[in-house]
């Protein structure tokens, strides 16, 4: 048995410790919005946040997160308040949609280390992720949005 | 599939479609007007359900079934609002349901359920807004007869009926019972352009909350109770099989429940995704290799350019190109290749299969509905109406979601014909790229004939590629007297004035599964012929754009694109140094597309991409912002395939794995992209895929003007760009 904070929650599973975190999420505790994407950490689907930092959790073993706190896309807000939320609806950025969850949860860190990203901080801290429909220039654009976003949350 | 059910397949869409519109595809939906399905009964009163693609409830909620897949490109926005347009609901009201199976929801023009070719749009421009204008003439009826006014007194706003002489007004789901008990009307007029309200603004997509906080639900999320989850171990080179499996250590590992020999390899079958992978891990199984045991595609390389040498089967003649050649000032000649690829959507195919003894019920995203439903009734051993498929979102289609075998529902009713329970079928990754169902490799050879100006006057182009179309349901509609039209769209209709052409067709056959990827035979014309067009124009000392404008003068729709796309990419204009400019044009699924871009390639011979402008014709555009996405969204796909991927074989084993060895474009590689939309009032064309073909071609000019070096290969090779390689002609 190994416990962990799910957003918040705390939760027991009796997966083997070395089943990659990801499907620990999915399949265990059906929570879906995490993806798998390619199960090698090289898509960025599966990002989710461990201690508040963002990591690929299709090669994170569950005995890893063991009396951690795991954010999953599903724990970022209850209400679609979050900035980067609010940006990528403005800006409409997904397509198929599948790739997003990973993407938001990456650009979550990114933002919370460096509020006022440049263009290249945003390539490197979003680099990881993978989107095969294309929507790189409107994530660029959502997470400029969000940074603006964030201030006037800040400052209001 | 049976033949019966496909009326008119894929690839004749470019002939028929321009039919849209002048009554001819009307006349194929009339008798679907009225249609209703058993989710959709009819004078229940419950719901107002007039047609098979609205439904109105109580409550006021408007319930729209979309027919056509979301795998991205927005028709689960623009579906419904090409239906609210008439209707007139209150837009916050809508919301979105797949259809399930029926013939009341096949597509206008192809007479099967499915979704592809660039196609959502112009099957459903009319279709949708008739259906909605059906329902509000109805609603408007019923609160007229209740009211006991006449019904052209009456208007709508929002959702809510108003009768203005006397103040009166209801909204729509208040009328639900009485507008059930009415009859369709037979004449159902629709707006005037000029009068549309939704249609050509930038509706944000009512898709996108869902898709930023983890609640869309994809096949691969789905889950039913008692669920066992399976992986297949399918051979290593195709057309292989099993020859003996050990399963023993597999079976020991915990939450592994079976492992079982299906047709298409064998399945390990498990209570988690985990178990099951490791299980398959363990597998010990002898395969028989089959007779693609050699294959390999550098054999393959040699072979296709050995072939193009001599004419194949002629698609297209005009004047008599061999004695202009021979007459021309100047001749030039170039060979052509491109790869294997992989569709490669981010999330792997799966399908849930729940089989009982009278029934079969799939979850699964999928782009071919009709023929998933045949073969899945095949398999199971059920009549079609007995299987009930239920579409999810698909993460990405691009083609491989609508195969023609079925090959993934197939499987996966195979797995729970064994597996006893419902099950969900996985691919991994690795499944995924080494699966088939590529893009065709296809190699082009060109001969040009210039006259003393330097203007063309003769243009050859043969073409090697295994057929798409041919040995499946759809090769008596797309395959003609030996000619795929797949395999030479987008070179035998070239639209650039050449007075001598011809285009020919060798069409090897090969044991690797081929189907039609992202823009399809275009994918390889667009790269061969826009960038021989571009050697054409150095040969004879003209500016690429000029010649393609001369050339263009008797197609007034793609020189309006091409003007728009020199003025924003600034043609001619000084550049940043280091840098060149390239262009293209590419016209497909009845869509104009024209793209400049601004490249530059480092000394290791890195090509970095800086800026793509895209210009594009598609008709009226139902929402500007999803044409914009689109494009952009193309634009990074044609991309990927112009610099990275290539599927490969050797001893008929496929070399790629995953996003290691098959890499996809990312954040920082991501050009700035500039998309501009030609103002029309022409139907709806393709959008989906249409800004794919110009990319390659653009991208590869612009290294020619800003290096000198000529690429003929794809994907582009840092080799072939460092310094010492072909020099600047």
């Amino acid at each position: 048995m190994t416990s962990f904070f799910l957003n918040g929650k705390s939760v027991n599973v009796d997966d083997d410790p070395s089943t990659p975190l990801l499907w620990v999420i999915r399949d265990s505790l059906g929570l879906t919005g995490t993806k798998f994407g390619c199960g090698m950490a090289l898509c960025g689907a599966c990002t989710v946040h461990l201690d508040g930092a963002a990591i690929r959790s299709c090669v994170a073993p569950l005995s890893r997160v063991a009396g951690k706190h795991v954010t999953t896309i599903e724990g970022l807000s209850s209400d679609l308040s979050h900035p980067l939320q609010r940006a990528w609806i403005e800006v409409d950025v997904p397509q198929c949609g599948y790739c997003q969850s990973g993407q938001i949860m990456s650009a979550a860190v990114l933002l919370k280390e460096n509020p006022k990203p440049t263009d290249k901080d945003i390539d490197q801290a979003m680099s990881g992720n993978i989107c095969r429909c294309g929507t790189y220039p409107r994530i660029r654009r959502a997470i400029h949005r969000a940074a603006e976003l964030g201030v006037e949350k800040r400052t209001s | 599939m049976s033949a019966a059910s496909a009326r008119i397949p894929r690839r004749d869409f470019l002939k028929t479609s321009a039919a849209i519109g002048s009554g001819l595809c009307i006349a194929a939906y009339i008798p679907e007007l009225a249609a209703r399905t058993s989710e959709n009964p009819p004078g229940s009163g419950a719901v107002f359900a007039p047609n098979a693609f609205v439904r109105i409830a109580p409550d006021d909620s408007v319930t729209v079934i979309a027919n056509h897949s979301e795998m991205g490109q927005g028709i689960y926005t623009s579906l419904p609002m090409l239906l609210n347009e008439e209707l007139e609901a209150d837009w916050s009201k809508i919301k979105v349901e797949a259809a399930p199976v029926d013939a009341a929801y096949n597509h206008t023009v192809y007479g099967i359920q499915m979704t592809g070719g660039s196609t959502t749009t112009p099957s459903e421009w009319e279709r949708f807004r008739k259906m909605g204008a059906m329902a509000r003439l109805m609603l408007v009826d019923a609160a007229a007869q209740k009211w006991n006014v006449p019904a052209s007194e009456c208007s709508v706003e929002k959702g809510v009926v108003l009768h203005k002489a006397s103040g009166r007004k209801a909204i729509y789901g208040s009328l639900v019972a009485a507008a059930s008990q009415l009859t369709p009307p037979a004449n159902i007029p629709l707006k005037d352009p000029k009068q549309f309200t939704l249609i050509g603004k930038p509706v944000r997509r009512l898709d996108t909350p869902s898709k930023t906080n983890g609640t869309a639900q994809f096949g691969l999320d789905v889950s039913l109770p008692g669920m066992l989850f399976a992986l297949v171990a399918r051979p290593p080179v195709f057309g292989g099989s099993v020859v003996s499996v050990d399963a023993t250590e597999a079976l020991k590992i915990k939450g592994v429940r079976a492992v079982e020999r299906i047709p298409s390899g064998v399945a390990v079958i498990a209570d988690r995704f985990w178990p099951a992978k490791l299980g398959r891990e363990k597998l010990k199984i002898t395969w028989d290799d089959g007779e693609n045991a050699n294959l390999s595609t550098s054999q393959l390389l040699a072979d296709f350019s050995k072939q193009s040498a001599s004419p194949g089967t002629v698609a297209k003649k005009t004047g008599d190109p061999s004695a202009a050649l021979a007459s021309a000032a100047k001749s030039i000649t170039a060979e052509y290749d491109v790869p294997y690829l992989a569709h490669a959507m981010m999330e792997p195919l799966n399908c849930v299969v729940d089989l009982r003894a009278d029934s079969c019920e799939l979850w699964t995203g999928t782009q071919f509905e009709t023929g998933d439903r045949a073969s899945a009734a095949r398999v199971a051993g059920l009549p079609p109406e007995k299987v009930k498929i239920n579409t999810t979102l698909l993460g990405g289609g691009f083609g491989r979601r609508a195969n023609v075998a079925s090959d993934f529902v197939v499987e996966a009713v195979h797995v729970a014909k064994v597996a006893k329970a419902p099950v969900k079928v996985i691919w991994t990754r690795e499944d995924d790229l080494a699966g088939g169902w590529y893009r065709p490799m296809w190699h082009d050879r060109f001969a040009a004939g210039l006259d003393a100006s330097g203007n063309p006057i003769a243009w050859t182009h043969t073409i090697v590629g295994q057929s798409i179309l041919t040995g499946t349901a759809f090769e008596p509609y797309g395959v003609k007297d030996g000619i795929d039209s797949a395999s030479v769209e987008g070179a035998a209709d070239l639209l650039y004035g050449i007075p001598n052409l011809q285009v020919d067709l060798h069409t090897p056959k090969i044991g690797v599964p081929v189907q039609w990827w992202r823009s399809v035979g275009h994918s390889h014309t667009g790269f061969s012929v826009e960038s021989f067009f571009d050697e054409v124009a150095h040969a004879g000392g003209k500016d690429p754009c000029e010649l393609r404008r001369t050339l263009l003068a008797n197609q007034p729709r793609m020189l309006a694109v091409l003007n728009l796309v020199a003025e924003k990419g600034g043609w001619g204009k000084p550049l940043a140094p280091g840098r060149g400019r390239g262009i293209a044009t590419h016209f497909s699924f009845d869509s104009y597309v024209a793209q400049v871009i601004e490249a530059s390639v480092e000394k290791d011979g890195t090509v970095r991409v800086h800026r793509v402008v895209c210009a594009v014709d598609c008709g009226r555009t139902v929402n500007p912002d999803i044409v914009k996405a689109q494009m952009e969204g193309g634009i990074v796909f044609g991309l990927t395939a112009a610099l990275k991927t290539e599927i490969t074989l050797e001893n008929g084993r496929v070399q790629q794995h995953n996003f290691y060895d098959y890499p996809m474009l990312r954040m920082f590689e991501s050009p700035e992209i500039e998309v501009h939309i030609v103002p029309s009032e022409q139907n709806p064309t393709g959008v989906g895929e249409p800004s794919v073909p110009p990319v390659a071609p653009a991208l590869t000019n612009a290294i020619f003007a800003v290096t000198g070096k000529r690429i003929r290969r794809l994907p582009i090779r840092a080799s072939d760009l460092v310094a010492g390689s072909e020099a600047k002609s």
